[in-house]
C-alpha cells in the first residue's frame, strides 16, 4: 500500500521550514528530486567506512568500494532491463551521456549527406551536442514539429524518415515542459525500419515509469541519478552492446585502457572503455540505493501516485482564470507548465517561494520549445513520490495570491 | 586447508610449470590485466586431432596470476582445444582454492582469459566472465 506520509518521513529536507513559519512545498522535482535518508546515510557510510579508489587496490577498502560501485551498476542494469551490465556506463549525467554518443558514435558515423532528426520539445542537452558536431561534420539537424496538444507530429516524423537519409533520431521519452510522454517504442521501430538508430533522453521517465530498454528497443538511452533520489554528478548511458563495442573511445586516461606503451594504447573492455579517470564513486553507490528505494515502493505504484497528483494539479490550474497551461497530451508525465496573465514567470516563482512553494521558472533548458509556444518563460510545477494533493492546494492558494500582483 | 593452498600457490608461482614460449606453435595469444598490468603470453602445440600436446607460456605478474597460469597449463596438456571452451571461472577458483576478492579474480582468471580470447574471441570470454559472479 502506497503511503505518502510514511514516504515523506524518509526525506529530512521535507520536514524543514522554508521560511520562518512556512513549511516547504517542493515542486521542482523535474529539475532534481530530494533524497531519502536511506540514500544520504549510504553516502555518509561510504566516506566514513570504506572510501578508496575502485578497480585498483588489492586492499580491503578498495575491494569494498569496487564491489559497491559495481553492485550499483548491476542494480541499474536490472532496473532498466539491460541485457548485460557491460551496457551500463557511468557518466556525469544525462548531458554527458548524450555528449559521449555525439563525440564517439556521431563523430565516427555522421557524414555531410546525413540527417540527425531531433524534436522541437527536446531539452538543450539533446540539441546542442548535435549542433556542435553538425557545425564540424556538416550533417543536417532537423526537428519533428509538434501538434497543438503538445504531442509530436508523427506524420511529419514518418515523412522525414521516408526521405531516407536520417541516421539518428533523438527524442525525449517525456517532455520536461509539456509533460508529453512520447511513443518511443513505436518511434524506435519506425527509425529502425528507416535504417536509423534512436537515442532516448529518459531523464524524466526513468524516475517515474516502469521502463525496459529491450522492450523500447532503444539503441542509446540516457538518464541522471539526481532526478531519481540519487546524488548529483552521476548518470547512465545505456547502449546496445554491439554498438558500444564498435564505437571509438572518448576520453583517455586511467581505467579506460587495457595496455599502454609510449607508442599507443589498447582500449579496455566494456563498460570501462568509456569510464576514464576516477569515477564519482559515492554518487554511483548512492544511485544503487536510490534504485533499491524505488523498487521497494514499486515503479507502477510510483507512476500511479504521480499521475494522480499531477492530474489533480493540471485540473486545478486549468480551472483557474488567468492561468494558461501548456501541454495537453493524453499520456503525460509529472509536470505542469503554465503562465499567469500579467505576471512574469520569474515574479510568479518569487511570489510562490514566499509562500513556501518551490517551483522552476524560465525556459527549463528548452528555449526552442518556448519560442514555438510563443512565450519567453513559463512556471513549472513538477511532482514526485512524496508530493501530495494538499501541496497542490497550497500551490493553488499561493497562485491566487500571486495573481494580485498582475501588472 | 587454506595453508595447503597457499603453499601450492607459492610452489607454482616459484616453479612455474611449462615456462617458456613454444616455437613453432598452433596457438599464440597474449592478454593484459588492465587493473594491475599483469601480462601473459600463451603458446600451444596442437596435433591434427585438435589435442593440446604441449603448453608454453611467459608472463609477468603477481603470485596468483602466475600460479593460475602454471596450474591451468598442466590441466591443458592432453585436452582438446574445443573442450577448453567448457572451462569456466570455477575451474580456476577450484585450482587456486582460496577465496578471492573482486579485484583478485582478475589476476586469477588472466590465464583462462588468454586461452579463451585467443581461441574463441572476446565475446565468448565475456560470457564466461559474466557467469557465476
Amino acid at each position: 500500500m502506497y503511503n505518502v506520509q510514511q514516504i515523506r518521513e524518509d526525506f529530512p529536507i521535507l520536514k524543514q521550514f522554508h521560511h520562518d513559519d512556512v513549511p516547504l512545498i517542493y515542486l521542482d522535482n523535474a529539475a532534481s528530486s530530494q533524497k531519502p535518508r536511506q540514500v544520504i546515510e549510504q553516502i555518509d557510510r561510504y566516506y566514513r567506512e570504506y572510501h578508496a579508489n575502485v578497480h585498483r587496490g588489492i586492499h580491503k577498502l578498495s575491494e569494498q568500494a569496487t564491489e559497491a560501485y559495481e553492485g550499483a551498476r548491476k542494480k541499474v542494469q536490472r532496473f532498466i532491463g539491460a541485457k548485460s551490465w557491460r551496457e551500463v556506463i557511468f557518466t556525469r549525467g544525462t548531458t554527458e551521456s548524450v555528449n559521449l554518443v555525439a563525440q564517439t558514435w556521431g563523430r565516427e558515423n555522421l557524414k555531410v549527406s546525413d540527417v540527425v532528426l531531433s524534436t522541437v520539445m527536446e531539452h538543450h542537452a539533446n540539441i546542442v551536442p548535435w549542433q556542435i558536431l553538425a557545425s564540424e561534420k556538416g550533417f543536417s539537424l532537423r526537428f519533428v514539429p509538434l501538434n497543438a496538444d503538445g504531442t509530436l507530429d508523427m506524420d511529419a516524423y514518418k515523412r522525414i524518415l521516408a526521405e531516407g537519409n536520417v541516421k539518428l533520431v533523438l527524442v525525449t521519452h517525456c517532455s520536461n515542459v509539456l509533460a508529453t510522454i512520447n511513443p518511443v517504442q513505436e518511434m524506435a521501430k519506425l527509425a529502425h525500419e528507416a535504417g536509423a538508430l534512436i537515442l532516448v533522453d529518459a531523464a524524466q521517465s526513468v524516475p517515474h515509469l516502469p521502463l525496459n530498454v529491450q522492450t523500447l528497443d532503444a539503441d542509446f538511452l540516457a538518464f541522471s541519478s539526481h532526478k531519481m533520489l540519487g546524488a548529483t554528478g552521476v548518470g547512465i548511458l545505456y547502449g546496445k552492446r554491439d554498438l558500444l563495442e564498435e564505437m571509438p573511445v572518448w576520453q583517455g586516461g586511467g581505467d579506460m585502457i587495457a595496455e599502454v606503451t609510449l607508442e599507443g594504447f589498447v582500449a579496455n573492455d566494456l563498460p570501462y572503455k568509456f569510464e576514464a579517470g576516477t569515477p564519482s564513486i559515492a554518487e554511483a553507490i548512492s544511485l544503487g540505493y536510490a534504485v533499491d528505494y524505488l523498487e521497494t515502493l514499486s515503479m507502477p505504484d510510483i507512476h500511479a501516485h504521480c499521475q494522480n497528483v499531477t492530474a489533480y494539479a493540471y485540473q486545478r490550474l486549468s480551472d483557474m482564470a488567468g492561468i494558461t497551461t501548456y501541454g495537453h497530451a493524453k499520456e503525460r508525465g509529472s509536470v505542469v507548465a503554465f503562465t499567469v496573465e500579467g505576471v512574469h514567470a520569474h515574479d510568479v516563482a518569487q511570489l510562490l517561494d514566499s509562500q513556501g512553494v518551490a517551483v522552476r521558472a524560465g525556459h527549463h533548458c528548452a528555449m526552442p520549445l518556448h519560442q514555438h509556444l510563443g512565450i519567453s518563460a513559463s512556471v513549472r510545477a513538477s511532482f514526485y513520490i512524496y508530493s501530495t494533493l494538499e501541496e497542490v492546494d497550497v500551490l493553488v492558494r499561493a497562485l491566487h495570491h500571486a495573481k494580485k500582483f498582475a501588472l | 586447508m587454506d595453508d595447503f593452498y597457499r603453499e601450492n600457490i607459492l610452489d607454482h608461482a616459484r616453479h612455474r610449470r611449462n615456462w617458456g614460449l613454444l616455437e613453432p606453435n598452433q596457438f599464440d595469444h597474449h592478454e593484459h590485466n588492465p587493473l594491475c598490468g599483469d601480462s601473459l603470453r600463451l603458446t600451444l602445440k596442437i596435433d591434427e586431432n585438435g589435442v593440446i600436446q604441449e603448453v608454453g607460456w611467459a608472463g609477468d605478474g603477481c603470485a596468483i596470476s602466475q600460479a593460475s597460469a602454471s596450474m591451468l597449463g598442466e590441466e591443458l596438456v592432453g585436452m582438446r582445444l574445443e573442450d577448453a571452451k567448457k572451462l569456466d571461472k570455477q575451474v580456476i577458483f577450484d585450482m587456486i582454492g582460496i577465496s578471492l576478492t573482486i579485484n583478485r579474480v582478475k589476476c586469477a582468471t588472466l590465464s583462462l582469459k588468454t586461452l579463451i580470447v585467443g581461441a574463441y574471441g572476446k565475446q565468448i570470454w565475456e560470457a564466461i566472465e559474466d557467469n557465476n559472479g
